[in-house]
């Protein structure tokens, strides 16, 4: 059976090529601590140094701070909680998309309830752009911190972020802006001083990268606190001893993305096009959540199927040997849909059935096309199952229907 | 606010995902219940035929995680052929077990499935007048669990539409 991955949002397979580049420092060579000066450690060192050297070439700049951690979650709290706990003094106000990441979201409210730190969500429009007039009305003397995620995570949605960090700046100049730019990492170009951003996340696992590290990068001169205490060695930042083998990876898969940059995203782009104009096209009772076009990443799908609750259609899916991910409340610890697609007008009936297919560069055409074979007979064979048919009015809790003319 | 969480399901409940018995709608039936709703995620309708108190023939559909789909479908098989009274008597313990134990995030399906099942048995023997002093007066607690449920997403749906609802009361009161 043909398999096909379709899932890098959520992590992603190592690429053969940053497989090779890891092994050796597993236990060839740099495989001791960086901050030893002997033979193991300094080799170990010179891979930190690369790797940092080849962050800034991706993010276009030269004079920003690196810190490595073990994934975007502890990138995206340190940010959020590193900074505004440092600059407490300077105000408590801290303002945040009502469709980040939980870990924006969550540290946030972390912030809120223990430190008193106040946090506003600002909402966004049905294709998840930020309401800038809201935004900055918003930005007081009191705000210290802004945090929008350059690509969402779940509905592509590619802000604005020049046209947001004037905004901030304008309003409060001393204000930090810190980006979540996970899913947007080589799918747009992310350039600080264009982008009029101070901090911005990226990591590893959803670029064919290894697991286990991330990057934070700090514009010079961002105070930032540490989160987690210990002995420092490497980096003042964050204490414990680096993963190294994972950085050698990380550093060839950017590597990687660099050197196929237009290619790549070109091709991504058409399978991804494809997918989505004939699912759209051929399947009935789709919903396209998220923008079309250019300010959506390029490798980001995401489609509601009605009548379908989207936890079965993943499963029956992987069944068929295509992996995919859903928003629906059923694979929640809170049983609840996802906020982004609530966030965006769309109903807990049209969230359940949603369907996040994110791509990468080692698909070919025939996948998709066994994707679009697939999906069709899938989402048949659950609607067949279905107590939610096309055409019935959706039913109200508690409402019982009687005798023999149900469904029709 | 959601996070995801991993699932462990049984090759019982996978196996009843992909070949479920007794699935579709019932052309005759005497009895159909539909418990749930595409609102909560989890919606199940079931269909019988029931003859000299014996539920003769049980079919279901199920909008729903495959827990959901599996459930309905179980259910259907442990009472078919069985009185009204021995399949009153099926907790959604007993259908957790035949399962092969759902994840415990997911016993809501089982007691959605069994409560609904318990609704259509009371319905048709309130409607038919059927002598049945084995059946409480009282509702158990699938019949309950299923009610209190939609309490529940009833609420959190209120809460999310929150503000636009509550302009909609204001002007409906002016």
């Amino acid at each position: 059976m043909r398999e096909v991955y379709l899932d890098v949002e959520n992590s992603g397979f190592v690429l053969p090529e940053v497989l090779e580049a890891m092994k050796p420092y597993y236990y060839v060579r740099g495989y001791g601590n960086p901050a030893i000066p002997h033979k193991p450690g300094q080799e170990a060192l010179e891979v930190f140094d690369m790797v940092s050297e080849k962050v800034l070439e991706a993010l276009n700049s030269d004079d920003g701070n690196i810190i490595f951690t073990a994934d975007d979650t502890e990138s995206n709290n340190l940010a959020i909680i590193g900074y505004s706990l440092a600059n407490r003094r300077k105000g408590k106000r801290i303002i945040v998309s009502s469709i980040e990441h939980q870990s924006v979201l969550f540290p946030a409210e972390w912030l809120s309830k223990e430190f008193g730190f106040e946090v506003v969500k600002i909402l966004v429009d049905s294709e998840g752009f930020v309401k800038i007039d809201e935004l900055e009305k918003s930005i007081t003397k009191d705000t210290i911190l802004v945090s929008i995620g350059l690509g969402n995570y779940e509905i592509g949605t590619i802000q604005d972020l020049k046209a947001i960090s004037e905004v901030v700046k304008d309003r409060n100049p001393e204000t930090v802006i810190h980006s979540d730019a996970t899913s947007a990492f080589t799918w747009v170009p992310i350039d600080p001083d264009k982008l009029g951003i101070d901090m911005i996340t990226i990591s590893s696992h959803k670029i064919l990268g290894p697991k286990g590290v991330s990057a934070l990068f700090a514009r010079k001169g961002v105070r930032l606190g540490r989160i987690l205490h210990g002995a420092v060695s490497t980096q003042p930042l964050r204490p414990g001893v680096e993963n190294i083998p994972a950085l050698a990876g990380f550093g060839k898969a950017i590597e990687i993305a660099l050197s196929n940059w237009n290619e790549r995203i070109r091709k991504v782009k058409g399978l991804r096009d494809t997918l989505m104009e004939r699912i759209l096209g051929e399947i009935d009772y789709t919903l396209l959540n998220g923008p079309r076009g250019d300010k959506r990443l390029p490798n980001n799908l995401n489609i509601s199927f009605l009548y379908v609750e989207g936890e079965a259609l993943t499963i029956e899916l992987s069944l068929r040997g295509i992996y995919v991910a859903t928003g629906s409340a059923c694979t929640m610890r809170e049983l609840e849909p996802s906020h982004v697609l609530i966030a965006i007008g769309r109903k807990h009936e049209e969230a359940h059935g949603s369907i996040l297919f994110s791509l990468h560069s080692r698909l070919s055409r025939e996948d998709i096309e066994y994707v679009i074979k697939q999906l069709k007979e899938a989402v048949n064979r659950l609607r067949e199952i279905s107590a939610w048919k096309p055409g019935k009015e959706v039913i109200k809790p508690g409402e019982i229907y009687r005798g023999g003319k149900h469904g029709k | 606010m959601a996070s995801r969480m991993p699932l462990r399901y049984s090759k019982k409940v996978i196996e009843l995902f992909r070949n479920p018995v007794n699935m579709g709608p019932m052309e005759d039936a005497d009895v159909v219940v539909v418990e749930g709703s595409p609102a909560c995620g989890d919606m199940i309708a079931f269909y019988l035929k029931v003859r000299d108190n014996r539920i003769e023939k049980i079919t279901f559909e199920s909008y729903g995680c495959a827990a959901n789909i599996a459930a309905a479908s179980m259910l259907t098989m442990m009472t078919q052929g069985k009185t009204l009274e021995e399949a009153w008597r099926i907790t959604w313990k007993e259908l957790d077990e035949a399962l092969g134990g759902l994840p415990k995030i997911k016993y809501h399906c089982s007691a959605l499935a069994v409560g609904a099942l318990k609704k259509a048995i009371r319905k048709y023997i309130e409607e038919h007048g059927i002598d049945a002093p084995w059946l409480p007066r009282k509702k158990v607690y699938e019949e309950e669990a299923v009610e209190e449920y939609y309490k529940e997403k009833e609420q959190l749906y209120q809460e999310i539409l929150g503000s636009e609802k509550k302009t909609k009361e204001s002007k409906k009161e002016e």
